[in-house]
């Protein structure tokens, strides 16, 4: 276990992961709605409090996984329960304890019915998310990756909106297929290295056949959890049709697991293979990037609308990491923590103007400005944010995979341009409706503005999208070392073939 | 002679006697479930007593050990479930319950002397046993469609089963022509001294044929749907469960005389367990009853079965036991939930299911939990058991094999996932309240935590059967 800097004493990733887990089935025991929601805040909030010493104890000059824990779990097939966080997963952890607790303020009143089992599913979300995040060992991650889906789907199937049964199977079946070959690559890479350990299986010398095959099972999974271009079409369906919180959850942490899969396993197991596939995902993200801005632009759903611009956004994220160099991939994994922040924070938005209108139509929600000036505040921040305003976090991010794009290739940089001026386009759009609409605003005089509870939902997203866009620093500090380490070990790789494919792919 | 060694099928065969005794004198149901249950618990703990026992009986016939112990404890642990929550009998007749018990008390001893059972003649009669006393009790169904399915499902389940025999029955010549002998014990060093001879071949292969067609392997599944469907549910129940772990006992016994360079065997099962995935899930995706449903999703079970025997080594029979046993322990919970919902047990169609959450949340769960496991989703023990025998078919080098299988896994679990949507999706409309007696609970909620532990915390039930199947070894 060189690989691991084992936690002092307390074991923080075990208490992370165990805290809501515990907290469901108490949860389970509880009577009456109020109580659940209640009890389900304090959980939600208690984890955020006990993943804040992740961040304060975290060493930023190791590439190490730190906070370890190492048991055996499976002896006769030497599977372990192994935990440990680097600078790749770190951000996400806490983005994920940060997020839990204003999905649980955000359905405060959206939920109305069995609310003790709906609160029940996002305590287990938090836990196999967190879980996923902290794994190192292949089947553990495996088990939470693929229990995940079971409270989402729920999520969506029992609380979701009219077309809930479409989309929640259109979900899972997706997400399961795709991730029925990562089962078989990760047997195969437990043969060939006698452990289901993930840091033992980067840096091995497997043959390019081998290599190929275990990439495309691993990118077929992560591509349709991301979801790329062209496997994006339960995105929509699911992000509609789940209650506000499910959609929160989708898009901020579930969405992040896919390219986060391509960091923590496509880049240091298969790098050989990367080289080889990383034209093709790079236009793939491209297409992804300027497919999602024009959808966008055409939506009269305002979630559908930000579904699609998440399938922009995620294109920039992929488009970072497979540009393999240090400002791509921190840019994208900024771009990872930004995304989560905004969108969730646009998707509580729309959740709040759903809960009274009773519609998500762009065209019901036309002129709320001048009786919601609170609530138009919110979402002018967040919208500018989301299409990268100076001063705000995407406009970092976005700047770093630019950045890092044409360092790497002018012309599929200069293609995934165009998706920065779409996404100003769509979200001005949508902002421009909202705030002042036209001269046929349905009658809005009924509405009232933000309380205090969805107030305190929004301000601690809105206080990181400038805090993220004006200080980056902090949170790029913790990233530097472990990207590194990890474009070291891709770059192993380049010689030979790939790079010739690659002239060809990119002129 | 030990007692011990044999007191758990003395048990089973005094309690049959007064059961038949108790028919006789004409009087109700309750009083003989009442003393089945007794019959199942004594036998059950008198297995439990005896775990540690070894020894053989019959002139070396009968063999007791760890194997044998092991899986008569888990018999007995599904009659006992089965008695627990299909307690109420609801499609079968008052007067003919006295009986019904007796032949499932029969049946269970079939079993439990099939798996102790180490020569081919003691096989045949503890099968036929178990076999004969199940074919009658698929007729016992009251006639409430007036078309009298549970008939034409037993006509099927004999006539096929009568085949299946005589298959079997042939290939035993084969092996005693070979060899000269029917003691396995003889026939193990003389089979692998023969090697992969044809004529060897083909006689173990038609002997396991009598077995795949209990477990229900393509193409000896031809009885499952209609006898599943036939039934009265809690008779599909025990069908369904017990009587497959009889099979797989004497599956991995069968297969352990397969010579190791036996390529031929080894390819005949793997087209078997192949060709049942893909006909069980594809076939399952278009029925309507969940009995029906979960027969064609038994035939896929099957054949992810024949996964861990294909190996032909001790981790992959280890594998291949565990997931029998879970498969159990998910089956049962689906049937217990099927039991309840269906009121004067009629079948249960899939739409009726409509819901369920709201009619009995218990229930749902139950159900939830159970066809996510047989859907082999984590972190329940449908999962371990598919990937741990995944990795042991690939670490023997089985690559296409897996993939197949795993792309089974995607199939299936849409209809899987159908159940689970109608349960908690649908609305219940005019469909009543579903009520749930304490020992009901009790049970769907120990089968629950039993499917949730054995997921987490394979390790124990494996050492289990490893060191079973070194006594067989």
């Amino acid at each position: 276990m060189d690989f691991l800097i084992m936690n002092d004493g307390t074991p923080w990733l075990s208490i992370l992961i165990f805290l809501p887990l515990a907290g469901a089935l108490v949860q389970m025991c509880l009577k009456g709605d109020q109580a659940a929601r209640l009890w389900a805040m304090l959980v939600t909030l208690a984890t955020a409090v006990v993943s804040l010493p992740l961040y304060f104890k975290f060493n930023p000059n190791t590439a190490l996984y730190q906070f370890g824990e190492d048991h055996v779990w499976i002896p006769s097939l030497h599977i372990h329960y192994t935990l440990g966080v680097d600078g790749i997963s770190l951000l996400l952890v806490l983005m994920t304890t940060l997020l839990m607790p204003l999905c649980v303020l955000g359905s405060w009143r959206y939920i109305q019915k069995r609310v003790k089992e709906f609160m029940v599913c996002l305590l287990l979300m938090e836990s196999f998310m967190l879980g996923v995040f902290a794994a190192l060992d292949f089947v553990l991650f495996y088990v939470l990756w693929e229990a995940m889906l079971i409270p989402m789907y729920l999520l969506i199937g029992v609380w979701g909106g009219p077309r809930k049964v479409y989309a929640s199977i259109k979900f899972f079946l997706y997400t399961l297929a795709g991730s029925v070959m990562l089962l078989v690559a990760i047997i195969a890479l437990y043969l060939k290295t006698g452990s289901f350990s993930i840091p033992n299986m980067m840096g091995q010398n497997y043959s390019t056949v081998f290599q190929t095959w275990v990439f495309l099972a691993f990118f077929l999974a992560f591509a349709i959890k991301v979801p790329m271009f062209p496997f994006h079409t339960w995105l929509p369906a699911a992000h509609v049709e789940a209650p506000t919180a499910g959609s929160v959850i989708l898009a901020s942490v579930l969405l992040k697991m896919g390219t986060y899969g391509f960091l923590r396993f496509c880049l240091p197991i298969t790098p050989e293979a990367t080289f080889t596939f990383m034209p093709y995902v790079l236009w793939l993200s491209v297409a992804g990037i300027l497919y999602g801005g024009f959808t966008a632009l055409a939506q009269s759903d305002m979630k559908k609308l930000i579904a699609y611009s998440s399938v922009g956004h995620m294109g920039f994220v992929t488009l970072g990491i497979f540009v393999l160099n240090t400002k791509g991939i921190e840019g994208a994994l900024l771009q990872m923590i930004n995304h989560g922040v905004t969108t969730g924070a646009l998707f509580l938005c729309v959740g709040m103007i759903y809960e009274r209108t009773h519609s998500r139509e762009l065209a019901m929600a036309k002129g709320v400005g001048q009786y919601m000036p609170i609530y138009v505040t919110f979402l002018a921040f967040f919208s500018l944010s989301s299409l990268a305003f100076p001063g705000t976090n995407s406009f970092v991010g976005e700047f770093l995979v630019l950045a890092g794009g044409f360092a790497k290739n002018k012309v599929v940089a200069a293609a995934a341009v165009p998706g920065a001026i779409l996404a100003a386009a769509y979200m001005l759009r949508m902002l421009q409706k909202v705030v002042w609409g036209g001269t046929d605003n349905p009658d809005q005089s009924y509405l009232t503005d933000l309380n205090l509870r969805e107030i305190v939902t929004l301000a601690p997203l809105l206080f990181f999208v400038f805090w993220i866009g004006l200080a980056p620093k902090p949170f790029m500090n913790v990233m530097h070392t472990s990207v590194a380490h990890l474009l070291d070990q891709v770059n192993v790789a380049q010689a030979g073939g790939a790079v010739k494919v690659a002239k060809v792919m990119l002129p | 002679m030990n007692p011990m060694l044999f007191a758990p099928e003395l048990v089973l065969l005094f309690g049959s006697l007064i059961l038949f005794f108790l028919s006789l004198s004409g009087s109700g149901g309750r009083q003989a479930r009442n003393l089945s249950l007794v019959i199942a618990l004594v036998a059950v703990v008198l297995t439990f007593a005896g775990f540690n026992q070894q020894g053989t009986l019959f002139y070396a016939a009968y063999k007791v050990d760890h194997f044998s112990q092991l899986f008569k404890l888990l018999i007995g642990c599904g009659l006992t479930v089965v008695l627990l929550f299909g307690g109420d009998l609801k499609g079968v007749s008052d007067e003919v319950r006295p009986e019904y018990y007796l032949f499932l008390i029969l049946s269970t001893l079939g079993l439990v002397m099939l798996v102790s059972s180490v020569e081919l003649l003691t096989f045949f009669i503890a099968l036929e046993l178990s076999s004969y006393s199940l074919y009658l009790l698929v007729p016992m169904r009251d006639d409430r469609t007036g078309v009298r399915s549970q008939m034409e499902a037993a006509i099927k389940y004999i006539l096929f089963g009568v085949v299946a025999t005589g298959v079997m029955l042939f290939g035993m010549s084969y092996l005693f022509g070979l060899t000269g002998t029917t003691y396995f014990s003889e026939l193990l060093p003389k089979l692998h001294a023969l090697g992969a001879t044809p004529a060897a071949m083909v006689g173990i292969a038609m002997v396991m044929g009598g077995f795949f067609y209990k477990l229900g392997v393509f193409p000896f599944h031809f009885w499952v749907p209609d006898v599943y469907q036939g039934s009265s549910n809690e008779t599909t129940a025990f069908i369904a469960s017990v009587p497959k772990l009889g099979a797989v006992a004497l599956l991995i016994r069968i297969t352990t005389l397969v010579a190791p360079n036996s390529e031929i065997v080894v390819d005949l099962m793997m087209g078997l367990a192949v060709a049942s995935m893909f006909y069980g899930n594809l076939v399952a995706l278009v029925q309507k009853d969940i009995k029906r449903m979960l027969g064609f999703s038994g035939i896929a079970h099957a054949g992810f079965v024949l996964l861990g025997l294909i190996t032909l080594q001790e981790s992959g029979y280890a594998t291949s036991m565990y997931y029998i046993f879970g498969y159990v322990v998910m089956n049962l919970a689906c049937f217990l939930v099927i039991c309840k919902v269906s009121a004067q047990g009629e079948n249960v169609l899939i739409e009726d299911l409509s819901g369920l959450h709201k009619r009995s949340p218990l229930l749902a769960l139950t159900l939830g939990v159970g066809m996510f496991a047989l859907a082999g989703i984590p972190p329940f023990v449908g999962f371990m058991g598919k990937f741990m025998l995944l990795a042991g078919a690939l670490k023997a080098g089985h690559l296409t094999l897996v993939i197949l299988a795993a792309l089974n896994t995607a199939i299936a679990i849409y209809y899987y996932l159908s159940v689970v949507r109608v349960v908690y999706c649908n609305d219940p409309e005019e469909r009543p309240a579903v009520a749930v007696d304490g020992v009901t609970g009790a049970v769907s909620v120990g089968l629950m935590v039993l499917i949730v532990a054995m997921g987490l915390a394979p390790a124990g039930v494996l050492e289990m059967a490893t060191q079973a199947l070194r006594a067989i070894l």
